[in-house]
């Protein structure tokens, strides 16, 4: 078990003990064993392993995408673990940015309109404000020229470009990735880190990163080895 | 525009082929829906019109012979009078035809939604032309009194000669158009009726045709005074012909003229109950046949939309990291489900619109219970709601179970199940 966070305001999230079963009856797997952890705003985390040690499914229960069998999760000190079905989607909406492994863009969609997806879902901005500013995300990965091409004509790498864009669209607190770089050579794959850690940076952002990826997991500022559900 | 829509339109292309099946399952089963209705409905209706054109909306006849009945009748207004009825009605009895007709026309003539009352007097004759000879039915009236009550002056129109020669002539008769075929008589021709042993000679003055073939194979109309001397019958009636402002009311005030007047009265919906049951039949029999193109569209719909929710897992767990509610997953999906029900039943309208047309336009040539030359159709807004009330029913059941299903999907779940 992972030695216990202390609570503070500092952490854009948190998590205590938080521990998941996966599967039923004798195929039941005790996957994660009493979890703990915590990001800060600014600083982006790795956390590392093998196949099948429970990183993503951590990344999952902090992202509030799935609920644990025991233990909490804090965004900004607001208890979420027991929320309802609807204040987690709420806080993924406002707090939340995902990067996954496989970009999952709307393939009917533009970038433009990708990026303008979570926006419109908050509902904060205008519809002029969330073109503009969806264009400026899609300027700031380089794809400023590119904004209004479907997903499915964009390659690998613009596509995980136009993802990152999407997820900081709500300028949330906590950028979820897993394994962004996982299906990029290795050059998109500096260019896609570079581009989520800085802009995360900028904007005093917490990333919380999923790698199988040496090189990546070195350049973060925090290593987080996790080895049979829990973290080592 | 909402989100939600937003993304059900694009979603719509997703599977072109099957929508558009489902689409135009919807538009046809609509637009049939909307034309089996306009034509039963139609030959309802004509067959209503014909009906009541030529034996009026209610028909008085045979005096009721009440064993105990008082009766208290306050002024002249209907609605105003209260009338206080003992009878013995399992014991009714009735004595043939009407006694003195002037009265109960005079009592009619009281009564607000009354328009017209003729006096008719009934009897069987033989009817002997040059050529034939064939049985027959004389119907005595006071032409201008049957006018009120008929549309007669119209049948003699589609016939041939004319009222005026019947109105100065008190030997004229107006034969049926099938019955004059058979006695192969014309305008003009002479005719010998036989009634018991009375034999007399007319004249033929005009051919009327009402359409319905039970009538104009038998019905020979003549003066009163005359039908009285051919038949013996001094006085009396056999019945009297009641129009009506308001038709629909016709069974209410049946009831009513029998309590007050003390003589049978059938409205036009009784005496041809079962003609309008096979005519309600059929209509409820075409709806259900054509709802099941409708009923085959929704279920290819949920098909449509059971596919399109399993292929669109990944889209719905985006969709859900990003902050849409169950409910926003839900709504897409049914909106996909009306958007294609919107554009359908427009379709369908349209359809039925211009098939309703065109069939109304289309010459055809009809007899049996009545004439026809062309498809008869009835205009009916209730067609086009109640095939949308069907459509909207079928389509949006065939969306709500794939949007429940889609707005259940677990978005931890489906991504974990993708990236593995």
């Amino acid at each position: 078990m992972s030695p216990p966070v202390q609570a503070s305001t500092e952490f854009a999230l948190r998590c205590e003990n938080l521990h998941r079963y996966l599967g039923q009856g004798e195929g039941r797997v005790h996957v994660l064993r009493g979890v703990s952890f915590a990001a800060r705003p600014g600083k982006v985390t790795a956390i590392v392993g093998p196949s099948g040690c429970g990183k993503s499914t951590t990344l999952y229960l902090l992202g509030l995408l799935d609920q644990p069998d025991d233990g909490s999760i804090w965004i900004r000190d607001r208890l979420m673990s027991n929320s309802s079905d609807l204040d987690r989607t709420a806080a993924r909406c406002e707090h939340i940015g995902f990067v996954f492994q496989f970009h999952f863009l709307m393939q009917e969609f533009s970038a433009l309109d990708n990026v303008m997806m979570p926006m419109r879902k908050l509902g904060r901005l205008s519809d002029a404000e969330m073109a503009d500013r969806a264009r400026a995300l899609l300027k700031d990965v380089g794809l400023g020229d590119k904004t209004h091409r479907l997903t499915t004509q964009l390659s690998g790498g613009e596509q995980q470009r136009v993802a990152i864009a999407r997820a900081l669209a709500n300028q949330p607190a906590i950028i979820l990735a897993d394994e962004p770089t996982g299906n990029l050579d290795v050059k998109n794959s500096a260019i896609i880190f570079d581009l989520l850690t800085r802009l995360a940076k900028e904007n005093g952002q917490a990333v919380v990163l999923v790698t199988h990826n040496p090189d990546i997991a070195h350049r973060c500022d925090e290593i987080k080895p996790m080895r049979d559900g829990e973290f080592c | 525009m909402s989100t939600n829509l937003r993304i059900a339109l694009r979603f719509l292309t997703a599977r072109k082929r099957s929508m558009l099946m489902s689409l135009a399952g919807i538009i046809f089963g609509v637009g049939f829906f909307i034309v089996t209705q306009a034509q039963t409905s139609g030959f309802e209706q004509f067959f209503i019109k014909v009906i009541l054109g030529t034996n009026g909306a209610i028909r008085i006849e045979d005096k009721i012979q009440a064993t105990t009945f008082t009766l208290a009748a306050a002024g002249h207004d209907p609605d105003a009078s209260k009338f206080e009825v003992e009878t013995d009605r399992t014991g009714r009895k009735y004595i043939a035809g009407v006694e003195d007709p002037g009265l109960i026309i005079e009592a009619l003539r009281r009564f607000r939604n009354v328009a017209g009352a003729s006096t008719v007097l009934e009897g069987s004759v033989i009817a002997d032309s040059s050529f034939k000879n064939d049985s027959a039915k004389v119907y005595g009236i006071k032409l201008e009194d049957h006018l009120a009550v008929s549309d007669l002056a119209e049948q003699v129109a589609r016939g041939h000669g004319s009222l005026d020669d019947f109105r100065t002539t008190p030997q004229g008769l107006l034969v049926g158009k099938v019955l004059a075929d058979r006695l192969l008589l014309s305008v003009g021709d002479s005719l010998i009726l036989q009634a018991g042993t009375e034999q007399r000679r007319y004249r033929v003055s005009a051919i009327y045709v009402t359409g319905v073939s039970d009538i104009d194979k038998v019905r020979i109309y003549m003066h009163l005074g005359e039908a009285r001397s051919l038949l013996k019958k001094a006085t009396g009636a056999s019945f009297i012909q009641v129009s009506l402002f308001d038709r629909d009311r016709a069974p209410q005030d049946a009831v009513q003229l029998e309590e007050i007047l003390r003589h049978g009265a059938k409205s036009w919906q009784e005496r041809e109950v079962s003609w309008l049951n096979a005519f309600k039949a059929l209509q409820v029999s075409a709806a259900l046949t054509v709802s099941t193109i409708i009923l085959i569209s929704g279920l290819g719909m949920f098909n449509t939309l059971a596919m399109l929710v399993i292929e669109k897992t990944k889209e719905i767990a985006i969709l859900r990291s990003m902050g849409y509610s169950r409910r926003d997953i839900s709504q897409i999906f049914l909106w996909l489900g009306a958007i294609v029900l919107g554009i359908g039943t427009v379709g369908g309208w349209i359809l039925g619109f211009a098939v309703t047309y065109g069939v109304s336009k289309w010459p055809i040539h009809i007899t049996g219970i009545f004439t026809a030359e062309t498809f008869q159709v009835y205009w009916s807004i209730n067609h086009y709601l109640i095939a949308t009330l069907c459509a909207a029913v079928v389509v949006m059941t065939a969306a709500v179970i794939p949007a429940r299903r889609a707005a259940r999907l677990e978005p931890g779940d489906i991504i974990r199940g993708t990236s593995q």
